[in-house]
């Protein structure tokens, strides 16, 4: 089956092992993710103001592009842009006068567009495909390994965009579950990781990273299991910055959910591709003796 | 905070944030709850809920003048929890919006460390100046 693809800038940068495995277990279940032929920022964050329709154009002509390669679902991965696309299309479904306005900036577009492609991360469609279809595709059992599922902000937030429930989404751990490994529930899974105050406000970064660790070892977790590649960014690059602060603070593995996936499926190493990883997964992964230890 | 001025709650500036937010301040009963689950509250002068008790007053500059509305990470936890539905991270927005409209930027790119810079992510460096400059 074939789906097209939004990748969007990051999947193309530093979340290249994101998008590597993504497509790697998509093939494995049968899909084909077409990329768009041409793609642009959508943006990265969705315009809260009421009169700033101008930020809206990147994520709507993204949509448009799908309609016009004929294509009428988008497959994302990246959490900014599946909440970018998602609440730009759902703006002018509902706000008429809006998505005039829109239209008539991209009056020489060929295609209208009147918010009909539908947005889709890719844990939507993993459920849609049934966990049980995964489960037939498992080739290796991830056992002993405890994993704690981080959702971050954009995939559940507002209501309008959430895959999941709102306060305690379960879809990450339904896929740790199949893969053999055990999900450790842990209070900080939905907050947030303190986004792009990064490069302004490292310190807000430090403590929020810091406290999320913490929060998923206390729990018993060995790694953080996520799908933002914000999220991945400020969890992985900030645990020097926690270091050095911190005195005996512990850094820890942050994996995507579709490498722990392309691992289960026992996909090869180009598939996973955990060098891409700031923290190397590895060392835990032998510890639980799913990887075995290379001399 | 000063004293309570009628031309304040109906100024120029009050009306703003309620046509970039479209959203009304006078519903909020002040329970907390956006505070209470703020991530960046440790870090703000002003917590959520006293910016919009400010913003009832007209006390716009009086909520410009302190950190909070650059402190936000619009992560949705106020506005998603807000029992009366109020898009708290939309008027958070829109206090920005003011202050970057008149050229006040809170972010300047020159003082990023370069190799800092070089390793962020794209939705990073975008991020930062869709919501911190003009």
């Amino acid at each position: 089956m074939k789906i097209k693809y939004y990748p969007g800038c990051t999947l193309k940068t530093t979340a290249q092992h994101f998008e590597i495995s993504a497509l790697a277990v998509l093939e494995e279940l049968g899909y084909e993710a077409e990329e768009l032929k041409r793609w642009t920022c959508c943006g990265t964050v969705y315009s809260l103001t009421s009169d700033d329709l101008i930020h809206h154009l990147a994520p709507i002509r993204n949509l448009l592009r799908v309609k016009e390669e004929g294509g009428n679902r988008v497959l994302t991965l990246c959490s900014m842009c599946y909440n970018t696309l998602k609440r730009a299309n759902l703006l002018i479904k509902k706000d008429i006068e809006k998505r005039d306005k829109i239209k008539d900036f991209m009056y020489k577009e060929v295609i209208k567009y009147d918010g009909d492609v539908e947005v889709v991360h890719l844990l939507q469609l993993l459920r849609e495909i049934g966990i049980e279809k995964l489960k037939e595709k498992v080739k290796v059992i991830l056992k002993g390994l405890r994993i704690a599922p981080y959702y971050g902000c954009m995939l559940l937030r507002p209501e309008e965009a959430a895959i999941d429930d709102i306060e305690n989404p379960t879809i990450l751990e339904g896929l740790t579950e199949l893969t053999g490994a055990e999900p450790v529930n842990f209070p900080y899974k939905n907050e947030c990781c303190g986004s792009y105050q990064t490069l302004r406000r490292p310190d807000i970064v430090i403590e929020r990273a810091r406290t999320i660790i913490n929060s998923a070892r206390d729990a018993g977790a060995s790694m953080i299991l996520l799908s933002c590649p914000l999220c991945a960014f400020n969890l992985e690059a900030k645990q020097e910055a926690i270091k050095e602060k911190y005195y005996g603070f512990k850094t820890m593995p942050i994996i995507y959910f579709t490498q722990l996936l392309a691992l289960a499926l026992g996909l090869n190493e180009d598939k996973i591709r955990f060098d891409l990883n700031i923290v190397n997964p590895v060392p835990v992964l032998e510890e639980a003796g799913i990887m075995v230890k290379q001399d | 905070m000063g004293k309570i001025d009628i031309k304040e709650i109906r100024g120029k500036e009050t009306k703003k944030i309620f046509t970039l937010s479209m959203e009304n301040q006078y519903s909020c009963y002040q329970c907390g709850k956006c505070s209470a689950g703020c991530p960046s509250a440790p870090f703000m002068e002003l917590l959520p809920n006293q910016v919009m008790r400010l913003l009832q007053f007209g006390k716009v500059e009086r909520i410009l003048e302190t950190n909070t509305p650059f402190a936000c990470c619009s992560c949705f936890v106020c506005s998603s929890r807000c029992p009366k539905g109020i898009d708290v991270a939309a008027i958070m927005e829109s206090l920005r919006q003011l202050s970057l409209r008149a050229k006040k930027d809170d972010f300047d790119v020159k003082d990023v460390d370069p190799e800092e810079l070089e390793k962020a992510p794209p939705i990073l460096i975008v991020g930062t100046f869709r919501k911190l400059s003009s």
